[in-house]
């Protein structure tokens, strides 16, 4: 599902953050993506995520290599990607229903199908009685659950999560994890950068270990 | 711009990365992958435009402030180049009140007896050449001269009429050229002691409304610069604040189109209210001079009447707004869009 080839990427300040990574994840798998900060997790994400390009080598998604992705084609790619990102979180400005609406409005569902969608995946994050509230009063724990409901509305082929419990104490980590996990047995590859080592010690998934852009465990 | 999206969407679909391919995966069966079907995204896309132009709107009218700031500045340099337009038209319209009948004035021989003046006017209107022929005979002459100038206690010391007979013709042809020939050839005759064509003052007028056009169009074309900045710059600032909306929206597949479209329409009603404010400006200010423009016409016994904007002329107003606002946001959102890339 995620394939990549002999994958370097150097920042044009002269950077390496990744050297001649290659690997596989098969469709339906789930992997860790572990290693420093700086390790270059970020970096691959933003590859899948067609928010870089690299610089050598090719990275595949579903068979179609991304290199052929004009501009214009961009977004459909990321419509079939769900993206938890640490940094991206929901918008103050409206509703938890419409946060995690925004991608089937951006993906052009009906509204009554909209309605439907939300309330499943809000439904499986357990805040579906919260649709109504501003995101500003929910706790961080419920933040980046409502961010994950976002990720996953339309049913993703791939979903990525760049520290997705980064500020989370481990009970909480763990309930996060476990929503991954449930994902995946639907049949989602997932991808999951993170640095909470103990965490993933306890999963018996493929751990992936970057160090100075270079995979060095996990292929 | 956006309105080719959804054909170009069906068309490229082959090439496009395949959204949904997860149904033929065995293991997904818990899990059927969302399909979109063409129908359903052209009611979206539609639904979208709807909904993202009362969005935009409502936005406008949820920040009054500077949302009222930027329309006022808009009116004003809307309403300028109208008011300008209106006053050309008038004046247009009273220089084509005169324009239509220029005259040749022939001032006849001093020494040339009354009836022999009388008799030349004859041969003058038999002329085909000539709409029109009056006789001034001398005393019609002072006599007007004494009422319209009030000389006349002067003109009772002279012992006698030093005004000539005047043979006032309106020729047929107005063209310019025929005029000029005209007046030479009846200069030639030998009654006419000079033939004056009375054309200089509507030349003069006719390069004054030349002018003043000019003017306008050139401080018209500054006026909607300005407007372009004003709207550029107004949808800049909104970019700028909804950065974080942009980026998520990037992130979950927004195209450029999508992005875009709110500010387009921000850029729309800007345009719109902001014509429609100068358009009331041009009334009322049309309103205030109406009554002594109305009483300096009455002093010249002219039943001259201030003309507004007409049905038209508003239509083209409201619709040049619009475009300038249409205009100013594709501006900003073709700079600035592109640069906000989800980091």
């Amino acid at each position: 599902m995620i394939k990549f080839e002999n994958v370097s990427k150097r920042y044009p300040e002269g950077h390496d953050a990744l050297r001649d990574v290659d690997f596989m994840l098969q469709r339906g798998e789930m992997a860790f993506l572990t290693g420093h900060s700086g390790a270059g997790k970020s970096t691959l994400l933003k590859l899948i995520m067609l928010m870089e390009r690299p610089t050598r080598g090719h990275v595949s998604i579903a068979e179609q290599d991304l290199a052929q992705f004009s501009r214009d084609d961009i977004p459909y790619h990321r419509r079939r990607i769900g993206v938890v990102f640490q940094n991206h979180q929901l918008l103050f400005d409206r509703t938890v229903f419409d946060n995690v609406a925004l991608p089937l409005h951006i993906s052009g569902y009906d509204e009554d199908d909209i309605g439907k969608r939300v309330r499943a995946a809000l439904d499986k994050v357990g805040l579906l009685h919260k649709e109504k509230l501003n995101p500003i009063t929910l706790s961080t724990g419920e933040q980046q659950r409502i961010g994950i409901a976002r990720a996953i509305v339309h049913k993703p082929q791939v979903l990525l999560a760049d520290e997705p419990t980064g500020n989370l104490d481990p009970a909480l980590s763990e309930e996060i994890m476990r929503l991954f996990m449930e994902f995946n047995l639907h049949g989602t590859t997932v991808l999951i950068a993170t640095h909470d080592l103990a965490l993933v010690s306890r999963m018996p998934y493929r751990n992936l270990i970057l160090d100075q852009g270079r995979l060095i465990d996990g292929k | 711009m956006a309105n080719r999206e959804p054909a170009k969407r069906g068309a490229e679909r082959q090439q496009r990365p395949v959204e949904n391919q997860g149904t033929e995966t065995p293991v997904s069966k818990g899990a059927a992958r969302h399909k979109v079907g063409i129908a359903s995204q052209g009611r979206s896309w539609l639904r979208h435009h709807k909904s993202t132009a009362k969005q935009s709107l409502l936005r406008l009218l949820l920040t009054p402030l500077p949302s009222v700031m930027t329309l006022a500045v808009l009116a004003i340099a809307l309403a300028l180049p109208g008011l300008m337009f209106v006053g050309l038209k008038n004046i247009h319209q009273l220089s084509g009140e005169w324009k239509g009948d220029p005259r040749i004035s022939l001032y006849l021989q001093q020494t040339l007896p009354a009836e022999e003046a009388e008799r030349f006017s004859q041969t003058m209107l038999l002329r085909t050449d000539l709409a029109a022929v009056e006789l001034v005979t001398k005393e019609q002459g002072l006599h007007e001269f004494q009422r319209i100038s009030g000389f006349s206690d002067v003109l009772a010391f002279l012992d006698k009429n030093p005004l000539p007979a005047v043979v006032v013709v309106q020729p047929l042809d107005n063209q310019k050229a025929e005029l000029v020939a005209l007046q030479a050839e009846l200069n030639s005759l030998p009654e006419v002691e000079e033939a004056v064509l009375d054309m200089v003052w509507v030349e003069r007028l006719a390069s004054f409304v030349q002018l003043a056009n000019r003017v306008v169009l050139v401080l018209g074309a500054l006026l909607a610069l300005s407007v372009l900045l004003v709207v550029g710059n107004t949808i800049r600032l909104s970019i700028e604040n909804r950065k974080d909306e942009i980026q998520v929206a990037k992130l979950v597949g927004a195209t450029d189109a999508w992005v875009k479209r709110p500010f387009i329409y921000t850029g729309f009603w800007f345009g719109l209210i902001g014509a429609f404010i100068a358009w009331l400006f041009v009334q009322i200010s049309l309103l205030l001079i109406n009554t002594p423009v109305g009483e300096l016409a009455a002093l010249y016994q002219s039943d001259f009447e201030l003309q507004g904007l007409g049905f038209f002329d508003s239509l083209s107003l409201i619709g040049a707004g619009i475009l300038l606002g249409l205009f100013g946001a594709r501006l900003a959102v073709g700079r600035h869009l592109r640069e906000i890339e989800p980091q």
